[in-house]
């Protein structure tokens, strides 16, 4: 991100903490309606702002319990929730995105760096000092079956968040309650009961309702649907949809299903080791992914047409398994499974840099884009076998888009002949890839809107 | 509720003259209850189905609509299982290679199961014994159908890790399934069901616990053993992008019964039960623009000690009231073919259900 625009967004952030306390006030007062939740931050202002997010947690062995090690599960992560908006946190299990959203939600002490929600720094507040903030932001959990107490009724279950934080809603708690379970599609009636008498996807709702008692602003969802059926988990995801459209919500939701994550966000970060590989509007995402690790994983998932059986071709393998976060690989933590990996990126770490508006991208050789390091054009041995499993199709059609966006950066900037040249060379070998599409064919698929191209058909 | 197996199946249904005609595997008119204090569940209710060799049939339905169930029967799993001291009441008919399964020997059952065919498990690490290193684990499974010597079939089962892309496999050939990754613990347990080259494979949600980018390897594994052995392959999943992946025939299933069932192109293109409608609208997919709102299937899957009278998707359905007289409440569906290979089991007829598929369900997805 450039300066100014973090000037901009900090500066909107100090704004709207100016008007954070009385705005809670307001809210305890009249919390008789959830959906009277009032706004302080306008629509697409700053509402959560991660900085260098660190999370170590100690390996302890022997005798003295010393710190030998450590599992860095997030390792300095930047980003920022916008008001009003869902920012969708995909990665394989053991990436950290879970990670993530305990420290976002305070449920975990970071290492380093700082959280800041609406403008407050809220890294090392304590238990007294994040209660007023637990009302602001809320958490639905994966398991419906294990985040209810199997003892407590869902009356109980779901005024809990009024008792704890001494909130009389206007008409009572139970009216409060029965009205919650109404507006999350349950019925009012099942006041009484205990959660077993409830299927997943109703106990769900039951963990939604209670996320929503207090009007929060910030939901972090941690694989809110992966644990209900297919039929179950449309149902919840429109319950969602629904609910960010009465009530504002701004939402960060974590899952590992892309399709899920797709369907649900504005703006999608891909993690990958404990670090953001892009960050970027979901249009972008996919249709013109950057990352090599965003193209493998949307790749990955299967499409539900037969008529794409053992199309092999479109699919970019990933050779191995995904590196210990213990001693995470040196440079660019993706270098020991990418195919483009060269020297550079085992030696330095890609920054996260806005490549084009609305995607951050930490990569050397970035797909669909200019390459960022084209003096950089031998492939690790590593890459070179990777490569195998990449299939022909999408090298060379990876190698003639990058040639066509070298072609168009000669045109455009006449300073740019060495590294065009370099790019064009590297391109011809079909080893480098300075992204595929070029600009004109990713432009028009966001202006449009509604491409006709699929991304994995892209490959083709 | 256990009647004796019925032969012959009912109207419409796949019927094959002989016992275990052509067909590789031909299950007929599957029961699989289990007795509880609340009543008799009635996992499997008249499943009939056949699979070739070389072919993989998917098995797609929401949890407790008896996928698993029926893969444990065809196993034979479920008789020598019990379940609160009662056993599984079992019926029907299931032809392997002209052997029936139920009423045979169980000792020669026993000498099928893990030769002739095998089962891959969802969960890797619940389905490896921890106790023993990998190696013994397949050594073993080897040598209780093959009479050879521990280095013999160690060195086989070095060869089957090796197969399933396990790197280093004579070394790995030593490690605890601990020591493994997921996605390699699910290698380890298909070089196990492998080892005596089955002819009939049956993989329960066999990628469900794992993440993408190793299910892909996975599936294309499953893919590339299923060429080089030949074997019939039985998919269970709840994904049907894994199923259109891999699978030649589908069978969808809901409440016990199969709804609808055919080629996979079939089933994906032209559904003909609202069930069906109703999974493909409720799965968002990459493969197509971005829908507006996902249309999920409305309400919650049946119980299955008191299915719903009539079709058990009635109360789901948004077109339960389209047939007349109500008989979508009183009487229930058979399996009609509808066309080629194609089965479904719905009151609506086929004008309504290709007409309401045409113009309101497809345009939507």
């Amino acid at each position: 991100m450039s300066d100014e625009a973090k000037d901009k967004t900090t500066g909107k952030a100090e704004n709207a903490a100016s008007g954070i306390p009385a705005q809670s006030d307001g809210t305890q007062e009249k919390s008789g309606g959830t959906a009277t939740l009032t706004k302080d931050a306008a629509p697409g202002e700053t509402l959560l702002k991660v900085t260098g997010l660190q999370k170590h947690f100690p390996i302890k062995k022997g005798l003295l319990q010393r710190q030998v090690g450590a599992v860095r599960a997030v390792d300095g992560i930047d980003f920022e929730v916008r008001s009003g908006e869902t920012l969708g946190v995909v990665g394989e299990s053991g990436c950290g995105k879970s990670t993530m959203g305990r420290l976002i939600t305070r449920l975990l002490e970071p290492t380093a760096g700082t959280v800041e929600f609406q403008g407050k720094d809220i890294t090392h507040l304590g238990v007294g000092g994040m209660r007023p903030m637990r009302r602001d932001v809320q958490m639905i959990f994966q398991d419906p079956y294990s985040s209810l107490n199997p003892r407590h009724t869902i009356g109980t279950i779901v005024s809990a968040p009024f008792k704890l934080q001494g909130v009389e809603p206007e008409g009572g708690v139970k009216k409060e309650v029965q009205r919650l379970l109404s507006v999350v599609g349950l019925n009012p009636e099942h006041y009484n009961r205990y959660p077993h008498e409830f299927s997943g996807g109703q106990r769900q709702r039951i963990g939604i309702a209670r996320a929503l008692a207090l009007s929060p602003k910030l939901v972090v969802a941690d694989e809110p649907v992966s644990a209900l059926d297919v039929s179950i988990q449309a149902q919840v995801v429109n319950l969602l949809d629904d609910l960010q459209q009465e009530l504002g919500l701004t939402y960060v939701i974590i899952a590992h299903d892309l399709s899920v994550v797709r369907h649900v966000s504005d703006r999608i970060a891909v993690m990958y080791l404990g670090k953001i590989m892009e960050l970027a509007d979901r249009d972008l995402l996919y249709k013109s992914p950057m990352h090599p690790y965003t193209k493998a994983l949307m790749s990955a998932v299967p499409i539900p047409d037969p008529a794409r059986r053992g199309a092999k071709s479109e699919r970019i393998l990933l050779k191995g398994d995904v590196p210990s976060p213990i001693a995470p690989p040196s440079g660019c933590r993706f270098h020991t499974r990418c195919w483009k990996a060269t020297q550079v990126c085992t030696t330095t770490e890609p920054p996260l840099k806005e490549l084009r508006p609305g995607q951050q991208v930490a990569c050397h050789h970035p797909e669909n884009f200019e390459d960022q390091a084209p003096q950089d054009v031998v492939l690790l041995s590593a890459a070179k076998e990777a490569a195998e499993l990449v299939s022909e199709d999408a090298l060379a059609e990876s190698a003639a888009t990058s040639a066509a966006v070298a072609a168009e950066v000669a045109e455009t900037d006449a300073d740019a002949d060495s590294g065009a040249g370099a790019g064009a060379g590297a391109g011809a070998d079909a080893d480098s890839g300075a992204g595929a599409r070029a600009d004109s064919g990713a432009g028009a698929d966001v202006d449009s809107g509604a491409g006709t191209e699929e991304p994995p058909a892209q490959e083709k | 509720m256990t009647e004796p197996s019925k032969s012959g199946a009912a109207v419409g249904e796949p019927t094959g003259d002989a016992p275990g005609s052509n067909a590789f595997l031909e299950v007929r008119d599957l029961k699989v209850h289990f007795p509880t204090d609340d009543g008799l569940v009635k996992s499997v209710d008249g499943l009939s189905f056949q699979l070739e060799r070389g072919k993989t049939l998917g098995i797609v339905g929401e949890s407790g609509s008896g996928k698993s169930v029926t893969s444990l029967g065809i196993m034979g799993l479920h008789t020598a299982g019990q379940y609160g001291r009662r056993k599984a009441q079992i019926s029907g008919e299931i032809w392997l290679d002209g052997t029936e399964l139920l009423s045979a020997d169980p000792d020669h059952v026993r000498k099928l199961r893990g030769r002739q065919m095998a089962m891959i498990f969802q969960d890797p690490l619940s389905a490896l014994h921890p106790y023993y290193t990998i190696g013994k684990q397949i050594v073993e499974a080897y040598r209780i159908h093959h009479d050879v010597d521990k280095k013999t079939a160690r060195r086989r089962a070095v060869e089957m890790l090796d197969r399933v892309g396990i790197p280093q496999p004579d070394k790995r050939v030593d490690s605890y399934p601990h020591e493994f990754s997921g996605g390699m613990r699910q290698r380890a347990m298909i070089a196990m069901s492998l080892v005596n080259n089955p002819e009939l494979l049956i993989a329960d949600e066999p990628t469900t616990a794992l993440d993408v980018t190793v299910q892909a390897q996975i599936l294309d594994l499953i893919r590339d053993l299923q060429k080089e052995f030949g074997s019939a392959v039985i998919v269970i999943t709840h994904d049907l992008g894994v199923v259109a992946e891999l699978a030649d025939d589908l069978l969808v299933m809901y409440g016990g019964r199969c709804v609808e069932r055919g080629p996979a192109e079939k089933v994906f293109y032209e559904p003909r039960h609202p069930y069906t409608w109703g999974l493909l609208g409720s799965m968002p997919r990459l493969d197509r623009d971005q829908q507006e709102r996902l249309i999920p299937v409305k309400g919650s899957p049946p119980s299955l000690i008191n299915l719903p009278s009539g079709c058990a998707f009635n109360p789901r359905c948004p077109y339960a009231d389209v047939p007349k007289d109500d008989v979508t409440r009183t009487v229930r569906p058979e399996l009609t073919e509808i066309g080629s290979k194609h089965w479904a089991a719905c009151h609506m007829s086929q004008e309504q259900r290709e007409r309401i598929w045409t113009e309101e369900i497809a345009p939507k997805l």
